[in-house]
């Protein structure tokens, strides 16, 4: 247990950060579920200057889930589109067990490597990073909203 | 004879396992039961001793194979008081058998102006498929409601079947989410009443496995069946159905064994039930099957049912009473089955579920293939302990004590 539900795990769980129904000026909102566990993410994107400028998740699911998407808009507020796509790719990674190259940028994300090791519970870990990975690229695509299902 | 479930429990060779030093408590048998070492050892006498194709091999081992497979055949018959053997037909699972119902009579028959009859109680093996023949062939798909009482509405039951354009029924015979035991004759009843010429399809996937079935008795049409629940293996289920039905029926899947000739003109099916085994069949899951019969009659049927009767009570009373539980389903054991879902405050079933495991206990979380029911009860997932022969009260405390450690763990 203590190997996946690290204290700052839980903290986010307990204390989300940038958790929110709704954000000024809004630029995309994507729309995640993953149906096999009932995860539900609502990420919402507000872009300035080519700079995430604001990010607020909201949704439904375990604490894994809402945890990692919590400590993503904290790691991801505040950077260019681009580098926050690396970003997102730096995460995926580490849940596929290869270590983080930018331990330091993922800041609390990096905690969640531990859940690379239970198989079943990556996609939840991933869950927030992915959305935010969707809104960018809807964001660049010209689009201001997009849905996705993971059917696993 | 007693109910020793200590006894029992020594014919299971995976709870004698530990997990972390604890001892393995299975809760999750609604989703798929433990094997006994009688049915292990059916499945072995196949595969060491009688291994050949059945049904076409002119040798002894084959004809000996063959013997025992079709004696699988009419002993689940008389297992589940089937009318006839021939009226048995050996599919993968529920769902399988569902599907077949579904393809060679509800799609073949019905069309725009007609309805089936579905709930929204349904595991999505009694609901995909009739929605999915309902977009094909402009069926209509009606669904009874749940009531507020975990029962089905049978006042709105009544009303959509008023107009007589219901000409198929699928209903389950006890859900796996919420456990209530339906009232099949009623219900079937008041369906026939408004159509007596109403087809009826029952899923008794969670129902034969724990409660004397008398399939003749309840008269339906159809009635589907899955042996890894009930103490048999996977891969092996049954379709249960009245013989007149299946000669009124082409088949589904077409193939080797399901035919009487074949030219390039003309090809003549077999009779049931080969008409709807094609190609090479699951053999020593037949046997294993076989076996599971024998062992669930040697308990007996109705000393199953009173065992978990009680065991039910005990674990819904507790976990009712327990702090921040929420108990979905019927109460009273006398009308529910020994699948109980609950919710725990501020803790998501997922992180439950992961919890459970680290005290040694197994429990599905999910929505369990029911999503019109979660929809229903306004949840995304839940978590659910379901019992079966080899559980005994020794097994809620586990999972009491894990639900607490969870509240406690996750607490905002």
């Amino acid at each position: 247990m203590d190997d996946l539900y690290q204290e700052i795990i839980l903290d986010h769980y307990r204390r989300p950060k940038n958790r929110a129904p709704q954000l000024d000026g809004e630029d995309v909102h994507v729309h995640h579920s993953n149906p096999l566990c009932g995860d539900e993410l609502d990420l919402r994107l507000r872009v300035r200057d080519g700079r995430i400028d604001g990010l607020v998740f909201d949704g439904e699911g375990c604490s894994i889930s809402q945890a990692s998407a919590s400590a993503m808009t904290d790691a991801g507020l505040d950077r260019d589109l681009d580098d926050a796509l690396a970003l997102a790719e730096d995460f995926r990674q580490l849940m596929h067990g290869t270590p983080a190259t930018r331990p330091d940028d993922l800041r609390d994300g990096v905690v969640f490597e531990g859940v690379a090791r239970f198989p079943v519970r990556v996609k939840c870990a991933l869950l927030g990073w992915m959305a935010v990975r969707d809104a960018i690229e809807t964001y660049l695509a010209g689009a201001s909203d997009h849905a996705v299902t993971y059917d696993d | 004879m007693t109910f020793d479930v200590a006894t029992i429990r020594k014919q299971y060779p995976t709870l004698q396992q530990e997990v972390d030093g604890r001892r393995l408590v299975y809760l999750d048998s609604a989703a798929s039961s433990q094997t006994p070492e009688a049915v292990l050892d059916a499945m072995d006498v196949y595969y060491r001793r009688l291994r050949a194709n059945v049904e076409r091999g002119v040798y002894r081992l084959s004809e000996e194979a063959t013997g025992r497979y079709e004696a699988a055949r009419a002993r689940l018959a008389r297992f589940v008081g089937a009318p006839s053997p021939d009226g048995v037909v050996f599919t993968r699972n529920v769902t399988e058998a569902i599907n077949l119902v579904a393809y060679s009579w509800v799609r073949r028959r019905l069309g725009p102006g007609d309805a089936v009859l579905t709930t929204a109680m349904e595991h999505h093996a009694n609901f995909v498929p009739w929605w999915h023949a309902a977009q094909d062939t402009g069926v209509e798909l009606r669904i009874v409601p749940v009531r507020e009482d975990f029962h089905l509405d049978v006042e709105a039951m009544e009303a959509l079947l008023a107009d007589g354009k219901v000409r198929f029924l699928a209903l389950g015979h006890v859900s796996n989410v919420l456990g209530t035991i339906n009232p099949l004759r009623e219900l079937i009843a008041l369906a026939r009443a408004a159509n007596p010429e109403v087809v009826v399809l029952v899923d008794g996937a969670q129902a034969v496995p724990h409660l004397p079935v008398d399939v003749a008795a309840l008269d339906v049409d159809f009635y589907g069946i899955t042996g890894h629940k009930m103490l048999g293996p996977t891969g092996i289920g049954a379709l249960i159905a009245k013989p007149e039905r299946l000669e009124q029926m082409p088949p589904f899947l077409t193939g080797g064994s399901m035919i009487l000739d074949v030219s390039a003109e003309q090809v003549v099916w077999n009779h049931p039930p080969h008409r709807f085994e094609a190609g090479t069949p699951m053999i020593a899951e037949a046997f294993g099957l076989h076996a599971a019969c024998d062992v669930l009659d040697e308990l007996g049927m109705h000393e199953v049912r009173a065992h978990e009767r009680g065991l039910v009570a005990t674990f819904v009373d507790a976990l009712v009473a327990a702090d921040g539980v929420t108990v979905y389903g019927p109460t009273d054991p006398d009308q529910r089955s020994g699948a109980i879902s609950f919710a725990v405050d501020g803790v998501h079933p997922h992180d439950l579920g992961a919890m459970l495991d680290s005290y040694g206990v197994c429990i599905r979380v999910g929505h369990h293939c029911a999503k019109p029911l979660m929809r229903w009860l306004g949840v995304n997932a839940t978590a659910r302990a379901s019992l079966y022969v080899y559980n005994d009260v020794d097994d809620l405390a586990p999972l009491l004590e894990g639900i607490e450690a969870a509240r406690r763990f996750f607490a905002r």
